[in-house]
């Protein structure tokens, strides 16, 4: 098989991303994941079957297509999904993306971590790390899966040396409490190759999806995060963390 | 035109050190500006804020506009003085603290009568406003003959019924073409004897054998030279001697806007722009603020009540115009930025000033500024756009690069949304535009109109039963363009005939060279459901669901196909064929004299008029349902983000429609990034790749659907609220209903 010819499982696609990583970015969703965040807002996109399997060399065209518009800091996100379900074409397709000078980052939670991710991060210009809770108990509360990996995968991506944004979902009553976020800080505190953190409010546009799906949605009730608590998860971060930005 | 050179030095002031050039021995501006312009190349940290006097002042002006939405949009009506550049005496807002004076009337926001484009249309207006024309108007034109009825008088019955079918819309037949803009820099640079001087030189020129063309120039510069002298009048009543060239930044914007105000006392055509006055201006700002006679507060100052004035320009329209022209426009078109051919930036510390405008009066749909954007351009300026842009909504970009390239010049303006023009040397005789959908319907219909059955086009053959077949289809749409482009051309030439006779723009003609180059600006509504249609013909299975007259009533669509603004070049390419094969048939005729014929992708806001008046057509689009504005996408189809859909507007070329191509783009803040400074640099990168793809046109509006869903049910609180539509700004609560709704359920960026 050629390589070019190697597909992606995609769930959509955004030209204009400018909420996944630096400048103006293409992103591309991938289908299917692995965790089931009660807040998922993409929750068409857990199934690991449906979606539109695109080639290697068709994404490389739209990226090209819009490579005028990336300036200074733009390039290709991938998002999910989880995007590292999908890590063996991923590492084709950044291949390909970098011999065209095009900037790569990953959109992950960190669960998958093995040789074939290592190559992929290797091709990773930038790693946008959503931890999504520092207490195991709560974790699996959010997600249905334990941080042991995630925690693990961002300690490797640290020892790389190479660039990563933390992301951190602060949902009311599951992912908001003082001491909790405080130990999350405190735990990438050391870590010298985060650039930037980014907290990113719940917010409800996706629950509608999860009805159309015929799926529970666990969060009814649970309002946006107000402006006290965002002020407050960023104070506790900056503690810590440097260039801690509230989304 | 040329100055006798022994004579006189064309500007005698001591005080003015400028470096003197062909521009002293002949009406050249441009020599004149590149020679003395100082490019600004850094940021906006300079800019001063509003005078005491500008905030009185827009405070007096706020409260005659609350009158005027209490008015129900027309604040007050002089029925009895036909204008003219010396009708009115002087008006003011507030005489002693206005550094910049003159009004259209004796009253700010008063509309005058001007019914040489057509009496009927003037009558109607006051009436529609509870007023009455006075008879003696009416009597006037017993013995003199308007635009209006001269035209009709030409017309046959192939154009009235391709017009009365709305097929052919919005034709300046019963108003004032509009469009031309004078190089009114002229008056500044060297008052009106010097111009009287130069026009009659030319004048003498035009001996010898007489023919059509020469007796017309001949009466046209009799007509200039009436206009010049007027103006001159006119100023003397302000207490200002325009005979001479002005000899500072006070006088010489005071010069450029009575040279403006004489063109919109003596017209009223749908576009009045005032061209790319900003960095001439500030040759004369840049040498007061050397001499130390003004401070950055006074230059703001001198700009602020400049550009008050132009807010408040208005003409008086009929009811029916606001729906062609949603949001009484007036189309004050200002362009701003751009580079010299040699490289060096035409950006000025007062093109940061005219933008400043916004912040020191708030956002405001007119004066139109538009700003031309350059690869080049500093960074700092660039940057400031962006952040106008993010702020007020109230800009509009076009690609200088491109127009430099294809276009040629280098000192050229905006007229009206998207049309270039070289200022003082070429002109535009504005086109309106054709319904295409409309007439993609008349070839799926056998040449009959959809509504009616009445039969429009002749020897259109009865397409098969069955599933439409894309050659067959596009067979009959390009015999269909073929036949409109013919009946178009032809209306075209007696328009503009007619125009030059009976309502001759003598005030604007004054300040453009004598016979100068003219551009026919066709139009083209549509383009992307035309895409669409023929791309679902001949990717998916349509058919078409006939009444009992054989009509299409509506299309039974199954399987997917591409869609415009997707960045598919399978759909994308036949939006760019059918401009093209368009654009090549209205090159076949031969224009009112022999100007260039040039297309417009534009609709202004009659996007929901032409909506209305086209039944369903095969892209899925129902009966009555808005097209999409411009040459935009249809609402909800470019389903793979902003850039994809700005790409595939990119793709149209501009060659094909010299005229220019609109497209307007909604994003939410948060859309464009996470913070301030992340959103102002996302946004130079967005419209860097747009004009580096050789895209055209882009209106910037950046906010929240709630915001406008607020202004719609709460108009009072937003009397400000500026949003961009096709080419041009409106106040949001100034359009109609109906249109409010179309631009908030239109396509809005908001990938989160």
């Amino acid at each position: 098989m050629q390589e070019g010819s190697a597909t992606l499982r995609v769930h959509s696609i955004e030209t204009m991303g400018a909420q996944d990583g630096p400048g103006l970015r293409l992103v591309i969703f991938t289908q299917g994941c692995h965790m089931r965040c009660v807040y998922c807002h993409n929750p068409d996109t857990l199934s690991l079957e449906g979606g539109t399997l695109m080639s290697v060399d068709a994404l490389v065209d739209r990226a090209l297509r819009q490579k005028k518009y990336f300036g200074k800091n733009g390039g290709v996100t991938i998002s999910g999904g989880e995007a590292t379900l999908h890590r063996e074409t991923l590492l084709i397709l950044f291949k390909a993306l970098h011999a065209h000078g095009i900037h790569t980052c990953l959109d992950t939670n960190g669960l998958v971590y093995d040789e074939a991710l290592e190559a992929l991060y290797a091709e990773t210009d930038l790693v946008l790390m959503d931890i999504k809770h520092i207490d195991d108990v709560a974790h699996k509360r959010l997600t249905s899966v334990s941080n042991e990996k995630p925690l693990k995968t961002a300690a490797y991506r640290e020892s790389t040396g190479k660039p990563m944004w933390l992301r951190y979902v602060l949902v009311p009553g599951w992912s908001d409490e003082p001491e909790h976020l405080e130990a999350w800080a405190q735990h990438f505190s050391s870590y010298k190759t985060v650039e930037r953190v980014e907290i990113l409010p719940y917010h409800k546009l996706g629950m509608n999806k999860w009805a159309e799906l015929g799926m529970e949605y666990k969060l009814h009730g649970v309002d946006t995060p107000t402006q006290a608590s965002r002020q407050l998860a960023k104070e506790i971060f900056s503690r810590h963390l440097n260039n801690v930005v509230l989304k | 035109m040329y100055i006798n050179p022994e004579e006189t030095p064309l500007v005698a002031q001591k005080a003015n050190c400028f470096t003197p050039g062909n521009w002293s021995v002949a009406v050249d501006v441009y020599d004149f500006v590149s020679k003395n312009i100082t490019p600004y190349t850094g940021d906006a940290s300079f800019l001063a804020g509003a005078s005491a006097k500008t905030t009185h002042l827009w405070n007096l002006c706020r409260e005659a506009l609350k009158e005027e939405r209490a008015r129900n949009g027309c604040r007050n009506i002089d029925p009895d003085t036909i204008s003219s550049i010396t009708s009115h005496k002087p008006g003011y807002i507030d005489k002693d603290a206005e550094v910049i004076v003159g009004l259209q009337t004796d009253e700010v926001l008063k509309r005058a009568i001007k019914p040489f484009g057509g009496v009927k249309v003037v009558e109607n207006a006051v009436k529609e406003r509870g007023m009455t024309l006075n008879p003696k108007v009416i009597e006037i034109f017993k013995y003199a003959k308007n635009h209006n009825d001269a035209v009709f008088s030409a017309y046959d019955a192939e154009v009235r019924n391709y017009r009365s079918k709305h097929i052919i819309t919005g034709l300046p037949d019963n108003y004032a073409r509009g469009r031309i803009i004078g190089d009114y820099r002229r008056l500044a640079l060297y008052g009106t004897a010097k111009l009287i001087d130069a026009k009659k030189a030319d004048l003498a020129k035009l001996s010898g054998e007489m023919n059509d063309h020469t007796v017309r120039l001949r009466e046209e510069i009799g007509a200039q030279l009436i206009a010049l002298k007027d103006i001159g009048t006119m100023a003397a009543t302000y207490g200002f001697d325009a005979t001479v060239p002005a000899k500072n930044a006070v006088e010489a914007t005071q010069w450029v806007y009575l040279a403006y105000l004489a063109a919109i006392k003596e017209q009223d055509g749908a576009a009045m722009s005032l061209g790319n006055v900003s960095s001439f201006l500030d040759i004369y700002i840049e040498q007061d603020m050397k001499a130390g006679v003004i401070n950055e507060e006074q230059a703001q100052e001198i700009i602020d009540h400049f550009v008050m004035k132009l807010r408040m320009v208005r003409h008086l329209r009929p009811g029916a115009y606001d729906e062609i022209f949603g949001g009484d426009p007036t189309w004050v078109t200002e362009s701003i930025g751009g580079q010299f051919h040699d490289g060096r930036t035409k950006v000025t510390k007062t093109s940061f000033r005219f933008l400043n405008t916004l912040y020191t009066l708030g956002a405001s749909p007119e004066p139109n500024l538009t700003v031309l954007w350059s690869e080049q351009l500093p960074e700092g300026f660039k940057k400031f756009c962006a952040q106008v842009s993010l702020d007020t909504s109230s800009l509009q970009y076009e690609n200088d690069d491109l127009m430099r390239e294809t276009r040629l010049s280098d000192d050229y303006g905006i007229s009206c949304c998207v049309s270039h023009q070289a200022i003082g040397k070429a002109i535009q005789h504005f086109g309106a535009r054709v319904n295409m959908p409309k007439t993609m319907l008349l070839a799926i219909n056998g040449g009959r109109e959809e509504d009616h059955a009445s039969e429009v086009i002749k020897g259109v053959a009865a397409l098969p039963e069955g599933v439409l077949d894309f050659d067959t289809v596009y067979a009959s749409f390009k015999q269909c363009m073929v036949e409109l482009a013919r009946v178009y051309a032809k209306s075209m030439y007696m328009i503009h005939f007619m125009h030059d006779k009976y309502y001759y723009e003598k005030a604007q003609m004054a300040f453009v060279d004598t016979d100068p180059r003219i551009d026919v600006a066709y139009g083209a509504a549509g383009i992307s459901i035309i895409a669409d249609s023929l791309s679902a013909i001949k990717y998916a299975k349509v058919t078409a669901i006939r009444n009992e007259q054989g009509l299409a009533v509506d299309f039974k669509t199954e399987g997917d196909y591409p869609k415009f603004g997707n960045d598919d070049d399978r759909v994308d390419a036949l939006a760019q064929e059918v401009a093209s094969f368009f654009a090549a048939e209205l090159r076949k005729h031969t224009p009112y004299k022999n100007a260039k014929p040039t297309l417009s992708l534009l609709t202004i806001t009659s996007n929901v008029m032409y909506g209305k008046n086209t039944g369903s057509t095969p892209d899925g689009r129902k009966g009555g349902e808005p097209f999409a504005p411009g040459a935009n996408p249809m609402h909800g189809r470019d389903t793979c983000g902003a850039i994809a859909s700005l790409n595939s507007v990119a793709k149209l070329d501009y060659r094909q429609a010299e005229d220019g191509i609109s497209n307007t783009f909604s994003i939410v803040p948060k859309a464009l990034g996470a913070n301030r400074e992340e959103q102002i640099n996302n946004l130079v990168n967005l419209l860097g790749g747009y004009f580096s793809s050789r895209a055209h046109h882009l209106n910037v509006n950046v906010l929240d659907r709630e915001t406008l869903q607020k202004a719609f049910e709460h108009p009072e609180q937003y009397p400000q609220l500026t949003i961009r539509v096709s080419g041009y700004a409106v106040n949001f609560t100034r359009l109609s209903r109906a249109h409010q709704q179309e631009v908030i359920t239109r396509t809005f960026h908001d990938a989160m």
